[in-house]
């Protein structure tokens, strides 16, 4: 509905030049083994899968397929590591260990968020400048805390747990790995990780920096594989906690598989969170906000934005202006430090994203995505944009997780806070009103985990993060994190 | 090195001293039209800013016309002064040939809420400006807040402004990036409502080629295109030139060349 388009060519046209990350600093194995009590050992499988670019689909290295043998050799280890050092270690010690891997992987910061940007299809802006520094900082976050619980649980007895499996997610892998690891090592337990099968390669690199940190062998094992490998973890008799982050159907899953068992559980999994524009909001920074909360990681992020409600008096601006907006978004080339949005991290996924478009085009809503060109090469999509949606719309049931943004409008306050509710999810929301009594009003009204006000997609290791309902439960993060690694007596 | 040119092209070569004198503004004239004659093909700055009294001596100075001639008025820089000599400060200056004016407004009224005034102001100098075009600086160092500046800039703009401009160089802080975008969205926004494009000038504390080259991407992500020539936007700045040009040689040449191979005026 913009009456011109800002883009006008040719003659006074200005394009900028690539500005490509160099890739030259790091150091890529051709293939990677398992890391398991405190060495590199083969898969006894034998059998190696294939991480790709999804920027360009070219083979990055192989990577090991850890099978149940390999699991068990894992939980084995970090058994034997929590029962003879870790659990007697005094908790000062370990909170040397965990500021080291901090400081090791601030040192190797550049490498790692290109090698992130790589494996994940992440802009190298958003690797750089957000993942990497965020997963430094959990490990310094929590490597305060290792040596004052007792603060952390005042009055209370506690703990560890002993052996946690994790397994994690494609979207931010280094920094679940470290939201994981960190608070797990800080309580006094030890870890077997499994890292998600398109993503494995920056888990590997933190545990090539677990090694050089000289963690004691066997209290973080690292097994790269897929959905077996993860079974294999959650099933395994003598882990004692799981925790996992990824789809609700998989969550499920695990819940099931312990149910019985007294493993401890914490599950981070879907959303389909909103953000909400009332008339009073500052407009142009609730656009940046809403862009920010739906297109961050092409979408792929748990707590994205991706119901966006607006009061109908101003529907008609936001929309207008989300449009401009969106066609100033750099598509392409992750690598390239002009990119806002990189690569879909998998074909699947990407396939995903365009059966929901389709579906989102059949129920008749309004579609918008800018004309932007796609690199030839690649799992790329568009930004993209509905309007006229109805809350009985598939696309805004259900999770996309990808770059596609609904959006409904809204008279009253008691309205917004019902349709906001009315979703099996509730990771997280977005509030966007000068009102501060507004603001403190849908805050304790939302059933999500998060409520942002004024922005979106705000992280720090300080505060804690998880969902209601079948978002998951538990919180990662702060103090909260902590206590899903203690037993409380 | 299409960026860098951009940037020259777009300067407003600036002096604005108490101890200005016919000299100094003579040998700025001449900067303005050679800016380094070493190499040639290189565009011109868009305009010399000066005081009214000197706009005499420039106009002498630039007869080729292309390079602009800005005068300040209205009581430079602080607005302290009544209406009827704001006026003719400004007539003054048009008669003695500036082809653009820029006016300050009177931050002290619009602070104590007195809009109507500032806006009453913005159009009568607008106005004894005839045919020159009229930039209006905000002063955005002494407004405090973004939402000043916005509205500060709607004003400007209704009241029938050119171009906006943040600030006068003697107040920090003056042209940040944020207040800079604030007055960029006022201009799309206004254009989106009305199709009429307003021009933007930040001035004070752009001196390199890097934060010239930040603004201009804001220029061009915010307003597009169509606004990256010096019709539209502008740099006030006194000594901008020379780091462009530096680069530029750097550029061409792959290594810095020192200071003193470019000319001070």
């Amino acid at each position: 509905m913009a009456k011109k388009t800002t883009k006008k060519s040719n003659e006074t046209g200005w394009d900028y030049a690539p500005s490509l990350e160099s890739i030259g600093h790091i150091d890529l194995k051709e293939s990677y083994d398992l890391f398991i009590d405190g060495k590199w050992v083969k898969p006894s499988s034998g059998k190696y899968f294939e991480t790709i670019n999804p920027a360009n689909e070219k083979v990055l290295a192989k990577v090991a397929h850890a099978n149940e043998e390999d699991v068990d050799r894992a939980v084995k280890a970090a058994r034997k590591a929590y029962d003879t050092v870790w659990s007697k270690m005094p908790a000062s010690e370990r909170a040397k260990y965990i500021f080291r891997i901090a400081r090791l992987m601030q040192e190797r910061a550049r490498e790692l968020s290109v090698i992130e940007t790589l494996d994940a299809g992440k802009s190298i802006r958003e690797s750089r400048d957000i993942d990497v520094p965020l997963a430094c900082n959990h490990f310094f976050y929590y490597a305060g805390w290792a040596d004052k619980l007792e603060y952390a649980f005042p009055n209370r007895d506690f703990e560890p747990l002993g052996v946690a499996g994790q397994i994690i997610p494609w979207n931010f892998p280094l920094l679940m790995a470290a939201w994981k690891i960190a608070p797990a090592l800080a309580a006094g337990n030890t870890v077997v990780l499994k890292p998600a099968e398109t993503t494995p390669l920056t888990a590997l690199k933190l545990a090539e920096i677990i090694e050089l940190s000289g963690l004691p062998p066997g209290v973080v094992n690292i097994v790269t594989g897929f959905g077996d490998t993860g079974a294999a973890i959650v099933e395994h008799p003598e882990v004692n906690k799981v925790a996992f982050t990824g789809s609700t159907a998989v969550g499920k899953h695990i819940q099931r598989a312990v149910a019985g068992t007294d493993k401890k559980v914490t599950l981070e999994l879907g959303g389909k969170s909103s953000n909400i524009i009332f008339e009073d909001a500052p407009i142009d920074q609730a656009v940046e906000g809403i862009i920010n909360g739906i297109f961050f990681n092409q979408g792929h992020v748990c707590c994205a934005g991706s119901r966006l409600f607006v009061q109908e008096s101003v529907a008609e601006l936001v929309v207008r202006k989300l449009k401009q907006r969106m066609d100033s978004l750099y598509v392409g080339d992750p690598l390239d430090k002009n990119t806002d949005i990189g690569a879909i991290n998998s074909k699947e996924q990407l396939e995903v994203i365009n059966k929901y478009i389709k579906i989102g085009i059949e129920e008749g809503a309004e579609m918008y995505q800018p004309n932007c060109e796609l690199p030839d090469k690649g799992y790329f999509c568009r930004p993209t944009l509905f309007s006229n949606v109805a809350q009985s719309n598939v696309i805004a049931q259900e999770e996309i997780f990808g770059p596609v943004l609904t959006i409904q409008t809204f008279r009253t306050v008691d309205e917004v806070i019902q349709k906001a509710n009315n979703s099996p999810y509730g990771l997280a929301a977005g509030v966007w009103t000068d009102k501060g009594s507004r603001i403190f009003n849908l805050t304790s009204k939302l059933r999500a985990g998060v409520v942002w006000a004024n922005t979106y997609n705000k992280f720090d290791p300080a505060s804690p993060f998880g969902g209601y309902k079948e978002s998951g439960f538990g919180r990662e993060g702060g103090l909260h994190g902590l206590r899903a690694y203690v037993k409380l007596k | 090195m299409q960026g860098l040119k951009m940037v020259l092209n777009m300067i407003d070569l600036t002096t604005l001293e108490g101890k200005d004198t016919p000299g100094k503004v003579k040998q700025m004239c001449y900067k303005a039209q050679h800016l380094h004659d070493s190499y040639p093909g290189l565009p011109t700055v868009a305009a010399v800013c000066v005081y009214p009294s000197m706009v005499g001596v420039a106009r002498k100075e630039l007869r080729s016309n292309t390079v602009k001639i800005a005068s300040v008025s209205t009581a430079f820089p602080s607005g302290q002064a009544p209406m009827s000599v704001k006026l003719e400060d400004t007539r003054f200056a048009v008669s003695e040939g500036a082809d653009e004016i820029d006016m300050v407004i009177s931050r002290g009224k619009f602070l104590a809420g007195e809009y109507n005034f500032v806006f009453d102001e913005i159009a009568a100098i607008k106005e004894a400006c005839g045919k020159a075009r009229l930039k209006v600086i905000l002063e955005t160092g002494e407004l405090s807040t973004l939402d000043n500046v916005r509205r500060a800039s709607d004003i400007a703009i209704h009241a029938g402004a050119d171009f906006i401009k943040t600030s006068t160089g003697k107040i920090q802080p003056a042209a940040t990036m944020q207040v800079t975008y604030t007055m960029l969205m006022a201009i799309r926004d206004h254009y989106d409502r009305t199709g009429i494009m307003i021009g933007m000038k930040p001035a004070g504390g752009i001196s390199t080629s890097k934060l010239a080259l930040h603004n201009l991407v804001m220029v061009k992500e915010v307003l597009g295109d169509q606004w990256l020539s010096n019709e539209w936007f502008r740099f006030g700045a006194s000594s901008l030139a020379n780091d462009v040009l530096m680069q530029i040689m750097k550029t061409e040449t792959g290594v810095y060349q020192s200071p003193d191979y470019f000319s001070m005026d």
